[in-house]
């Protein structure tokens, strides 16, 4: 079969593999019938997450048909078409029967490495380095899933591959980020970042009640499709000072809640924002946490900060004495994306939300490489790219 | 099935059990120059196998004496499985299913009721045997062993199952082995000391997964590119 190949920094092909086959009894094979790119994929591309290798299958945003099933797997069938978490999860252990899916203790076959970085390891991810499992990605005509008989949810008939994708990832993503403010009536929450995610993280406030939802980025088109999508107010933190523009707004109080839906490679032009990017350069610093600091800073007292945006490492010049002085809430973390799949597939049913909304592009598989390139570099006003793995050509 | 785990090769566990000083024994002519001062730091107390469990069975100075009292190695970890201790007893006594999750255990024949005859993957490709004996058994609580016979090491152990609130079963194993060669083997199991820990850590994540989600996560062959 076809895949998407990562072999090092910035170095994406598509190549020849072999097929994957049935390895645990609870697995099923999937054909992938459409796949995306995620931010998360360029923190990978990009070497910001370590224990990649040369050789790694990407790709955790998929959808297609079952065609095989191992032994144990009664809950599928050859032929359902399911969306599929990028979280891998057991079903089973203390943290799955608490719902916290991504935190599942039996799905990381290589727990080991993670909890020699962060103490204790989280689930296995589809393609996204050997520290989170080595799973071999979606971005690839075939996949294996493990634990099939927990995660994929059969997609009713009548719905596109587009509109359901995103379950995969990025709604349930954007849904738990919104959810984690505890949004109460008359809430004003702050988005800091505008890509796919932070574009679900506006439109999930405003279900879940928000008053009014300010979204914050610099490039224009993920401006727009805040305003015109997502009805939120919004701050170019290139042309404006954001906390002032914020405390302005709020009338003097701060948002509610801030979500920093950017993560490690924030792609600020303050000072400090430059700063982290030469220190990463530099391997001095790990990760670039310009969005946070600046989300930390704004937030009102008492309020949440909530982060959907993926970090690896150790962050540096955190104003822990803004959130302890304001008294803060934390929340974060990889979504627990079975929580969410049937609740927010009923949204898509109903007609609430459509998620497809946030595609720009749509390309067959053998174009990833200038895709990876051009999501990466924002070019042609790049938000969000789906990949056909069967086709040659898409329309 | 469970056998074709393919996780990075760490000590071995069953070395520890029976058979580690071979490996022990190996490297012993390469540490022979260094420093062994200090080395007997890991023996650590003869509190090695549930105590209460020994006096019942008024066995403990046996236990001492094969193993020349507080001396060789001592190793103690424990994992949370989210299932009732019976389940976990019940899996666990029946020794021919260890080498399941005990990744470089090849097979264990059950003798007698009490009595087993353990082969695990030793050095350099050989295997290893010996035979171990029961000492100690409270049922869904508390399994005791030790080896017996002309075993390369004298080693003993148990596995202690206690129920804890709304989270399942804490599994805790200690094991005791006191390697040939006196100063020397100790100096050398207490220099390659965190890996049979490492090892039986990782065996107990794999017990874990079984008796959680019935099967143990692998990427082993799955695709990859060049």
């Amino acid at each position: 079969m076809k895949a998407v190949v990562w072999h090092g920094t910035g170095d994406v092909r598509v190549e020849r593999v072999p097929d994957p086959k049935i390895l645990n009894p609870r697995d099923a094979i999937i054909k992938v019938t459409t796949t995306a790119i995620c931010g998360s994929d360029l923190h990978l591309n990009d070497g910001f997450i370590p224990t990649m290798q040369s050789g790694d299958i990407l790709g955790h945003e998929f959808m297609g048909e079952v065609v095989e099933v191992g032994r144990d797997n009664t809950a599928l069938r050859v032929g359902d078409r399911v969306v599929v978490p990028f979280t891998i999860a057991c079903g089973r252990c203390f943290f799955c029967q608490k719902q916290l899916w991504s935190l599942c203790d039996n799905s990381n076959p290589n727990a080991w490495m993670a909890e020699s970085l962060y103490g204790f390891s989280g689930s296995g991810l589809f393609g996204y380095s050997h520290m989170m499992g080595g799973y071999a990605g979606g971005q690839a005509q075939y996949v294996r899933v493990p634990f099939a008989d927990v995660g994929p949810v059969t997609i009713p008939e009548g719905l596109s591959d587009e509109q359901v994708l995103f379950l995969s990832d990025i709604f349930p993503t954007g849904f738990m980020a919104a959810e984690n403010c505890d949004i109460q009536r008359g809430d004003t929450i702050a988005v800091f970042g505008c890509g796919p995610v932070g574009q679900f993280a506006i439109k999930s406030a405003y279900l879940l009640g928000a008053e009014r939802v300010i979204a914050i980025d610099s490039v224009p088109e993920r401006l727009r499709l805040a305003i015109v999508e997502g009805k939120a107010e919004v701050i170019n933190h290139e042309q404006e000072d954001v906390f002032e523009r914020l405390r302005a707004m709020t009338g003097g109080r701060g948002p509610d809640a801030c979500i920093d839906a950017v993560g490690l490679e924030a792609h600020g032009t303050s000072l400090d924002a430059y700063l982290d990017k030469a220190k990463t350069a530099a391997y001095l610093a790990t990760d670039r946490p310009s969005a946070l600091r600046r989300a930390i800073h704004a937030c009102r007292k008492g309020g949440i900060v909530s982060i959907p945006g993926v970090y690896g490492g150790f962050l540096d010049k955190i104003p822990f004495g803004a959130a302890f002085a304001k008294g803060l809430t934390f929340r974060m973390g990889q979504t627990h994306v079975m929580k969410y799949l049937r609740p927010l597939l009923a949204l898509i049913e109903r007609g609430d939300i459509d998620p497809s909304f946030v595609i720009t592009h749509r390309l067959p598989m053998d174009d990833a490489p200038k895709a990876y390139q051009m999501f990466r570099d924002k070019q042609d006003e790049c938000i969000k790219v789906v990949l056909k793995p069967h086709a040659e050509t898409v329309h | 099935m469970y056998t074709e785990s393919t996780i990075a090769d760490f000590e071995r566990w069953a070395c520890a059990l029976g058979g580690a000083a071979l490996a022990v024994y190996g490297t012993r002519r390469a540490v022979r120059e260094r420093s062994v001062g200090g080395a007997m730091v890991a023996a650590a107390g003869g509190s090695l196998i549930a105590r209460a469990g020994m006096q019942a069975f008024g066995r403990e100075t046996d236990t001492r004496e094969a193993l020349a009292g507080p001396r060789g190695v001592l190793l103690d970890e424990a994992v949370t499985v989210n299932r009732p201790p019976d389940e976990l007893f019940l899996y666990w006594r029946n020794f021919e299913m260890l080498p399941c999750f005990m990744q470089n255990l090849q097979s264990v024949r059950q003798l007698d009721s009490c009595r087993s005859h353990w082969v695990a993957k030793g050095p350099a490709g050989r295997s290893v045997e010996w035979d171990a004996e029961i000492i100690n058994e409270i049922p869904n609580e508390l399994i005791g062993w030790r080896t017996v016979g002309d075993a390369d090491v004298v080693s003993a152990g148990s596995v202690r199952f206690t129920p804890v609130p709304n989270r399942g079963t804490e599994v805790r194993v200690r094991m005791q082995y006191a390697p040939p060669g006196g100063k020397v083997g100790a100096a050398v199991a207490w220099l390659l000391g965190s890996e049979p820990s490492q090892t039986i850590r990782e065996d107990l994540r794999r017990f874990k997964q079984i008796m959680e989600a019935g099967e143990i996560p692998t990427t082993a062959g799955q695709p990859r590119g060049r």
